[in-house]
Formats: structure tokens, C-alpha cells, sequence
């Protein structure tokens, strides 16, 4: 293997010489921004769809409401991410006569595709709260809308708070499909440094490096954080 | 103070209640007991609207609550609900279980003087001649919070559990969670209590004191609606008892006649069922 460290020397002579850790660095810093304010967006809107769709549904608004996420949730959630960043970015955008970025738009894909993911997840997690807790709510005078907020959200974000890392998780490896649009991120930066070097064997498994690295932090993060919100489940 | 005027409840086509008719005065300790299914608990939830009404009136405050366009929150904030399974706020502390709905409702009418304030700031702004003024503030958030939280520490001595303030509800008893949970109810200043099988959750030897809780609340004068098992609570407490069965009244009465000579055959199979 020999050869090998020859590649390591070619690799480590562009990432340096030839501004590579720069790529790397912005493509990082791309990567992260997307995956968190997409995670951001997803929480809010996918929370907002979720409750819509466990409002009791007497009347005619909350229906046509549900319907409406019903549908949202159904075309995000059939059609690949990297469909919806082209069609977003070549067909949304002219048509809309709006300009933006390809990172702006990544953040917006994410958000809105990781939100019909998030919704059902935390669907599940109202669901499993006890419904009783509303009762009791409701029955101090207190409105739907903030017993939601103040008592049955948080005890439903915390019953889902692991799936909610595996949310982020993925969304950090799904970021590598937005280079379609134009966005830098940690998958063009690697590959910028490959074909500079003409050997891509070295760049990808340190791409792949930190990657795995990126993940394992935030799934220390998650696991400090259902620590601290587990603190009412404890007997002591 | 409030009357129930022919109330009727249907789940589906299963008719629960079938006009119900009492009207329960200020200081009334009323027991409702009857066999399981007979309606009394959808009679109960059907009082704060827990369950809409689908027929017939409950007059409360002079307004009908079974009408769906009155506002119910208004409402239920001075009718306390107490429930078999407690249910305190498992992410809350205790003393934020107390002090949630005072502060939320506090907070919430100080947010609605204010708007109507900045309403009026504007109108002055316009129309020099009539100036109208302004709403006073009664107080501000930090000093509801301050008095809310000062309430929620005398309700918790009162029940011994002043220690159990910032502790979570998972770490108490049965027994402590139901008065913890009958506490709460009271940080709002109901005029009336409604009791949905108090002690029907509990291990025998904690229903003594949820009882005597209730029991002091009784000797308050306070307005309670209780449904339960524990005879010996309704003989001792009560001033009248409703006794159900599929959805009617068949006897209502003050306890001594109600449970020394009943009259109704239904009634008189029940309590030798379960008073022997």
C-alpha cells in the first residue's frame, strides 16, 4: 500500500495548498445550516400540521384544514427530496419570479419535507399523551389551543424526542443531494478536492469521517437532552 | 345555582341520559351514586360541558351552558373538576399544577386591557376633542405570578404537602396526587366543585384522606357535586343524594329517608348490594 500514502500526501497537499479546507469549511458550515433551520421549520410547520390534524373535528374548518395537511403530508412524503429540490428551484422559482439561492432553497426542501415527517411523528406523540391531561385543561377554562402548548406538546415532544434525532440524523446525510441545486456542501466540497488531486479514494472516507462524526455528536446532544427532560418521569 | 333542566345525552344512537332534571343550590353537598353505566359520571361531565348536552338546559350564573355558543372557558373557570385518575400535569411541578390556570387566566386578562389600552392611545391620537381614557392595570404579570404562587403555598399547607411544592407528580402517592389535584381545582375560587369518583383510583387506605378533605370543604360551604361509591361519605356528608340508573333519576332525597327507607325497588336492590 504504498500507493496509499502517496494518495494521503495528494489529498493533504490540495486540502492545504490548493484552499481545499476552505470548501471543506464552507461545505460544513452549508451542511449544518441547512440541516438545522430545516429541522427548525420542519418542528414548527410539521407541529402546527399535527395538531391540525388532532383538533376534534365537528366543525367544518377544522376539517377542511385537515384535508389540506392531509394532503401536504402526502405529497411531501411521495416524491424524493431531490425531485422536490429540482422542481422547487427549476419550477417554483421562475415561475414565482423569485430569486434565491441554492442553500435558501435547500433550507426551505428540507424544512418543508422533513415538517410532513415530523408531523406524523409527533401525531403519534400527542396521540400517546394521555388524554386526560387535556381533560384537565380544558376543564380549569383553559383553551384548546394553549393546553396544547403549555401541557400536551411538551410531554408529546419529549415521548418523541428519539425519533426527533433520527429526523435531524438523516436530514444531516440527506444534505449531499443538494449540490443539484448549486448549493456547496460538504459532498462538493470533497469532491472539489478529488478532482483536483485526480484521486477520490482519500476524500470520501474522510467526507464519509465526518459525517459519522457529525452524527455521533448530535446523538450525544440528544441523549444529554432526554436526560434533562426526563427529570419528571424520575421517582427520587 | 345551577339548574338542569331535561338533559339529555346521546352517544351515537345509545341515549345515556334521558332527562335529567335537578337543580343544585348554593352549599349543597349532592351525591350522585347509581350501578356502573347508569349515566351518573356523562351526567357530571355533562355539567362543565365536558361533554356537550345534546338536549335540554343547564342554567349556570343565569347563562345555558348547553347552548354551544356561550363560551365555556369563562365558565368553567368557576366550576373545579376533580377526576378518578387525577390528572395532574406530568411536566409540570406541583406548585405550577396550582398555579397554571390562575396565572394563565391573570396573564391572560391583563393582555386584554392592555390591547384595548393601545386601542384607545391610538384613537386619542386622532380625535383631539373626546379623549377617552385609558383601562387601569390592575397588576402586573411578576405580581399575579407573586399572588398566585402565595395562594398555591397556603393550599398546599392546608394539605401538609408545602415540602412536595417543586417536586414532579409521578413522585407522589395516590392519595397526595388527589389532593394535590382537589387543591388545584380550589386555586381558582369555584363557586362550585364537580367529583368524578374521587377516591375510586386509590389504595383503601388513602381514600380516608382524600374524604377528610372533602369533608372540610363541605363544612366551608363549599358547592360540591360528587360522584362515588362510598356510602358511608354520602350518608355522613351529603345533604342529597341523586340515585341513576340508565340515564334517569329514579330517587333523589336527603340521606336519612334516601338511605333508611328507600322507595324505589331499583334503589333498595342496590344498597343491599352495596351496603352489605
Amino acid at each position: 500500500m504504498g500507493n496509499f500514502s502517496q494518495k494521503i500526501d495528494r489529498f493533504i497537499e490540495v486540502f492545504i495548498d490548493y484552499n481545499g479546507y476552505l470548501k471543506v469549511m464552507e461545505g460544513l458550515k452549508n451542511t449544518l445550516i441547512i440541516a438545522v433551520l430545516g429541522l427548525v421549520i420542519g418542528i414548527l410547520l410539521g407541529t402546527l400540521i399535527a395538531t391540525v390534524r388532532v383538533v376534534p373535528k365537528y366543525k367544518r374548518l377544522p376539517r377542511i384544514l385537515n384535508t389540506v395537511c392531509n394532503f401536504y403530508v402526502g405529497l411531501f412524503r411521495g416524491t424524493p427530496m431531490v425531485v422536490q429540490l429540482l422542481i422547487f428551484y427549476y419550477v417554483m422559482l421562475p415561475i414565482l419570479n423569485l430569486h434565491m439561492t441554492g442553500v435558501q432553497v435547500a433550507v426551505f426542501v428540507f424544512g418543508f419535507n422533513s415538517a410532513a415527517y415530523i408531523s406524523e411523528m409527533m401525531r403519534a406523540g400527542i396521540q400517546s399523551v394521555d388524554p386526560g391531561q387535556m381533560e384537565a385543561g380544558r376543564a380549569m377554562g383553559l383553551g384548546f389551543w394553549p393546553v396544547m402548548r403549555k401541557i400536551v406538546i411538551p410531554q408529546a415532544v419529549k415521548n418523541i424526542l428519539p425519533t426527533l434525532g433520527n429526523e435531524f440524523i438523516s436530514l444531516i446525510k440527506e444534505t449531499s443531494v443538494v449540490s443539484f441545486v448549486g448549493a456547496a456542501d460538504l459532498y462538493t466540497a470533497f469532491n472539489y478536492i478529488g478532482s483536483n488531486s485526480y484521486e477520490f479514494m482519500v476524500p470520501y472516507l474522510v467526507m464519509a469521517v465526518i459525517y459519522i462524526v457529525l452524527v455521533l455528536i448530535i446523538s450525544l446532544g440528544i441523549k444529554l437532552m432526554e436526560r434533562s427532560l426526563g427529570k419528571s418521569d424520575r421517582r427520587h | 345555582m345551577i339548574d338542569v333542566i331535561n338533559l339529555e345525552k346521546q352517544f351515537g344512537q345509545n341515549k345515556v341520559l334521558n332527562g335529567i332534571s335537578v337543580t343544585i343550590e348554593k352549599g349543597d353537598i349532592m351525591v350522585v351514586i347509581g350501578p356502573s353505566g347508569s349515566g351518573k359520571s356523562t351526567f357530571l361531565r355533562c355539567l362543565n360541558c365536558m361533554e356537550d348536552p345534546t338536549g335540554g338546559q343547564i342554567i349556570f350564573n343565569g347563562e345555558n351552558l348547553a347552548d354551544l355558543s356561550v363560551d365555556i372557558n369563562i365558565h368553567r373557570r368557576h366550576m373545579g373538576m376533580v377526576f378518578q385518575h387525577f390528572n395532574l400535569f406530568s411536566n409540570k411541578t406541583v406548585i405550577e399544577n396550582i398555579m397554571l390556570a390562575p396565572v394563565y387566566v391573570g396573564c391572560s386578562d391583563l393582555k386584554k386591557i392592555k390591547r384595548k389600552n393601545r386601542s384607545t392611545k391610538i384613537k386619542n391620537l386622532f380625535s383631539s376633542s373626546s379623549q377617552q381614557e385609558l383601562l387601569p392595570v390592575p397588576m402586573t404579570k411578576a405580581q399575579i405570578t407573586a399572588n398566585a404562587k402565595k395562594q398555591a403555598m397556603e393550599l398546599l399547607d392546608r394539605i401538609g404537602l408545602a415540602d412536595k411544592a417543586d417536586v414532579y407528580p409521578s413522585t407522589l402517592s395516590g392519595g397526595q396526587k388527589q389532593r394535590v389535584a382537589i387543591v388545584r381545582s380550589l386555586a381558582m375560587n369555584p363557586d362550585v366543585i364537580l367529583f368524578d369518583e374521587p377516591t375510586s383510583a386509590l389504595d383503601p387506605e388513602m381514600v380516608g384522606e382524600v374524604l377528610d378533605l372533602m369533608k372540610s370543604l363541605a363544612k366551608e360551604g363549599m358547592t360540591m357535586v360528587i360522584v362515588t361509591h362510598e356510602m358511608g361519605f354520602a350518608k355522613e356528608v351529603a345533604n342529597k343524594v341523586l340515585f341513576m340508573d340508565e340515564g334517569r333519576i329514579l330517587e333523589s332525597g336527603a340521606p336519612d329517608e334516601f338511605f333508611g327507607n328507600p322507595g324505589n325497588q331499583r334503589l333498595k336492590d342496590f344498597l343491599s348490594k352495596v351496603l352489605s
